[in-house]
This record gives C-alpha cells, structure tokens and sequence, in this order.
C-alpha cells in the first residue's frame, strides 16, 4: 500500500481551516489596529483647539490628491475597513460557533491557570466594540445621534456629545473595551501569523499591552477633558 | 486525610451522566490520586456498586493513559503532572474534589471518567509519520541533525497523546497536539519533503473531528504534563501559512 501525504487540493483546504480563518482574523485585526492607532493619534489634535482640529478632519479629505480625487481615498479607506471588519466578524462568528460544537457538555467546575481576563472576553469585548462603532459613526461622523451636529465642524460635535456625561462614561467603557482586545490581540494576530519566537514573546507580550493601553489613554483624554472643561 | 469526592457518573455514552458524592476516609498523603480512587473503588466494589471507571495503565506518568479534570484542571493542581503522578498530599484534609472526565465533543464519554480519544489518533493518520519506508536504523551520521534541531524535536515529540491540551482549552482545541506532532517532524530533516502537506491533512483532520479552533489562550500549555509550549503552535502557524503562499 502506498500511502502519501499528496500537496493535491491543499491551497483551499488550509484556508478553510481553523488557522487559515483565524488567519484571515488577524491580518484584518491588524488593518483595524493600524486605523485605530493613527484616529487616535489624529484625535489628539483635539488638543491644538477647534481651529486646528477642523482643519486637520478636511485634509483628510485631501489626502493623496490629486492621485485620487478630493475625498476618495478616505472612502477606499472606509471601504477597505467595512469589508475587513466583515471578514472579522465572519471569521470569528464561525469560530465561535464551532468551538461552542466542540464542548456541548461544560465543566461543573472550571479553573483558569493562566489566561488573563483580555484573552477570555474577545468575543463579548468585539461585540461591545461593534455597538460602539455604530453609535459612534452615527455621532460623529453622520450626526443624528449628536445635540449639536454641523457638518464639518468637528471639534463643535466633539464637545456637544461628549459634555454629556453618560455619553463620556459610555465612550471611555467602550475605549476600554478597545484596550482589553488589543490587550490580547495584537500579541494573538502575530502568534497566529506564525510572527512570534520563544525569544520574541515577552518582547511581543509587552509591544501589545502597551499599545493597548497608549490607545486607552489616547482616546480616553478626550472625554476626560472635555469633563473638566476643557473647550479648546 | 478525610475527603468528600464529587465525581462524574454515567453508565454509558448515551445516557445522562450526573455527579456523585463519596466521603473517603483514611487517605494517605503518600498515595497517588488514582490510587485513592483504587481505595474508594474497593469500598465500592464490597458494596455490591458500580466501581468508578478511568483510564490508567504505567501509572509512572509516560504512556498518556490517565486524565481527569480534578477541581477544575486538567490532570489536577501540580504543574508537569499527570492525574497517576499527582499525590494526595497536595490537598488538604477535608477537602472536596470535583473529578470530571475531559469535556469535548471529539472525546465522546465511553463511561464514568473514561472517553474515547480516537479522534487524536485520528489525527495522527492523517500525517503524524513518515511515508517513506525506512527499513533498519541507518548510519547515525548519514543524516546530520543540528542538536537544537534534535532537542526542539524531541521536546515535541515528549507529547503523550493524553489530551489534557483539548480538556483545558476554552474551545476544546487540539491544536497542542496537532502541533506537537508537526513539530517533532517539521523540526528534522526525515519531516521535511511532506511537511506542508502534512500540516495541512493534519489541521484538516483535527477540525473536521470537532475540535474547536484556538485562541491562544494558553490553558493547554498550562496544563500539559509533558510543557509542550505554545510556540509549537506558533510554528504549525507558520507552517500553515508556508503551504499556501509559498508551496
């Protein structure tokens, strides 16, 4: 009998698997915590006041013209990131839904050894985030959940919606909520790209928490000093 | 010691397992925990009851046998060992044990703590060797293997099937396993003409047995009596993403 380990068929069968879609997982994660990481940053021009802040949301307008014309590369971006948000969402409801098959019956008693709370709540953190980002577009970005909503005046909405406390409490758990999954995310979609090594991964370990956190205390000083009054 | 056990009873596969309280007296410290429940079966079988079925055999913590999940943990409280190694002084007088059999759909339960871990066996069909007909041992040096190579190998292959990874995983994931098996391969020349292949049958095989899928979360590097790290599977990774871009 001659048994091979034939390459015949392999290229769709490793990207259906489990790894081939968490894969797909990570690298989309990836894109997201690189828009994530460079909005915060932007944000932080909420600091330079309302003048500045303005004019920074309108040259994002004309960013790569005229390569593309004004305003289409922030829609390819948005484009690019709806259809990578999918795939993320896609990838990780199907995961779920086979690693819920996969212990039908649960353990009466469960006892953690090591994971940390990050990489234990993913998957609830994602959904939150996912609730976030629509109330989030809908303030900000298109107005109907937003007082005081003028297009294009960006630092005013700023402040219209988050001088509401309970929108800024809302804001910094869903920030949170960020943080924690980048926590455990970015070090996860590098281990899943097969990017770690016994060498890198307290290195790696200590790359993805902070960046967890500079994104927490980025986005989270916005709320916190329009609280205390800041107004440009 | 004096003990109270709450142990997982079913019959049989198909019918409903539920959990039972035993009360042991006279437990020495020195006894392993499989022999305690050796001296609770004892008990049991004069009774006239149904002693508690689990899977033992060397009892010296090599073959791969043994698993329970004891309060919580797969192979119990002691890291690096497993349930026939693990001796009763590492609890307390008084205490409960909570004994559940691995939970995961691939290890369906045959009886008691007893399930049935084809499934792994599965995988290793699927590309957990080498095809090509190796004859007799050949001249040692006609092959050289670096020793990181040879050491990285064998800690790999030091995996003994026992499937404490898939008990502890959150997701009932084989892929400590899995990747275990590719890496004591993968890690030597012998392993590297079907080595993306073999990645790739293996991961097939390991998902469509019902594992879930990991989320590196580490549990079954925890637990792993034999410290299979969590970089095997960052290997399998690569591995996987090497036969489809580059093969």
């Amino acid at each position: 009998m001659t048994t091979t380990l034939a390459r015949s068929g392999r290229r769709p069968a490793a990207l259906r698997s489990t790894v081939g879609r968490k894969q797909l997982m990570a690298v989309t994660g990836v894109l997201w915590f690189g828009f994530v990481f460079l909005h915060m940053v932007g944000m932080l021009k909420f600091f330079t006041g309302p003048e500045s802040f303005d004019h920074y949301s309108h040259w994002l307008r004309t960013l790569f013209s005229p390569l593309f014309p004004h305003g289409w590369f922030l829609w390819l971006q948005r484009g690019g990131l709806t259809v990578a948000l999918l795939l993320h969402i896609w990838a990780a409801t199907s995961l779920t839904r086979q690693s819920r098959r996969a212990r039908p019956v649960r353990y009466a008693r469960t006892t953690n050894v090591q994971a940390t709370y990050a990489s234990r709540t993913m998957r609830w953190g994602g959904v939150i985030i996912l609730l976030f980002i629509v109330y989030h577009l809908l303030d900000l970005s298109m107005g109907p959940a937003n007082p005081g909503y003028v297009r294009g005046e960006v630092f005013r909405n700023t402040v219209a919606s988050l001088e509401r406390w309970p929108v800024a409490i809302a804001y910094l758990l869903a920030v949170g909520a960020v943080c924690l999954h980048l926590y455990h995310g970015v070090w996860s979609a590098l281990q899943t790209m097969g990017a770690n090594s016994p060498k890198r991964d307290a290195m790696i370990r200590r790359v993805s928490k902070t960046v967890g956190l500079l994104v927490f205390v980025g986005f989270a000083s916005v709320p916190v000093a329009i609280l205390l009054g800041y107004r440009g | 010691m004096r003990l109270t056990l709450k142990v997982w009873r079913q019959p049989k596969g198909a019918t409903k397992g539920h959990f039972e309280t035993y009360e042991t007296d006279g437990v020495s410290p020195d006894m392993s925990f499989l022999e305690m429940l050796d001296v609770v079966n004892d008990r049991l079988t004069l009774d006239g009851q149904d002693p508690i079925a689990f899977d033992h055999d060397c009892r010296e913590g090599i073959c791969g046998t043994c698993g329970m999940v004891i309060n919580g943990v797969a192979h119990g409280p002691e890291r690096a060992t497993t349930a026939c190694q693990l001796h009763m002084r590492h609890f307390r007088d008084g205490d409960v044990i909570h004994i559940e059999p691995w939970r995961a759909a691939a290890f369906p339960v045959i009886k008691d703590l007893v399930v049935d871990r084809g499934a792994l066996d599965r995988i290793m069909e699927a590309g957990g060797f080498v095809t090509a007909p190796t004859g007799a041992a050949p001249e040692a040096h006609s092959t050289l293997v670096p020793k990181e190579a040879a050491d990285a190998a064998f800690e790999a292959a030091a995996c003994i099937q026992c499937g404490a990874c898939v008990a502890a995983c959150p997701n009932a994931s084989a892929m400590l396993f899995t990747a275990a098996k590719v890496a004591h391969l993968s890690r030597l020349p012998q392993g590297q003409p079907e080595r993306y292949g073999r990645v790739v049958k293996m991961v097939a095989t390991h998902d469509a047995a019902g594992f879930g899928n990991c989320t590196n979360i580490g549990e079954c590097a925890a637990v792993c009596p034999k410290e299979i790290k969590l970089d095997t599977i960052t290997a399998l990774n690569r591995d996987v993403i090497s036969s489809t871009l580059f093969q």
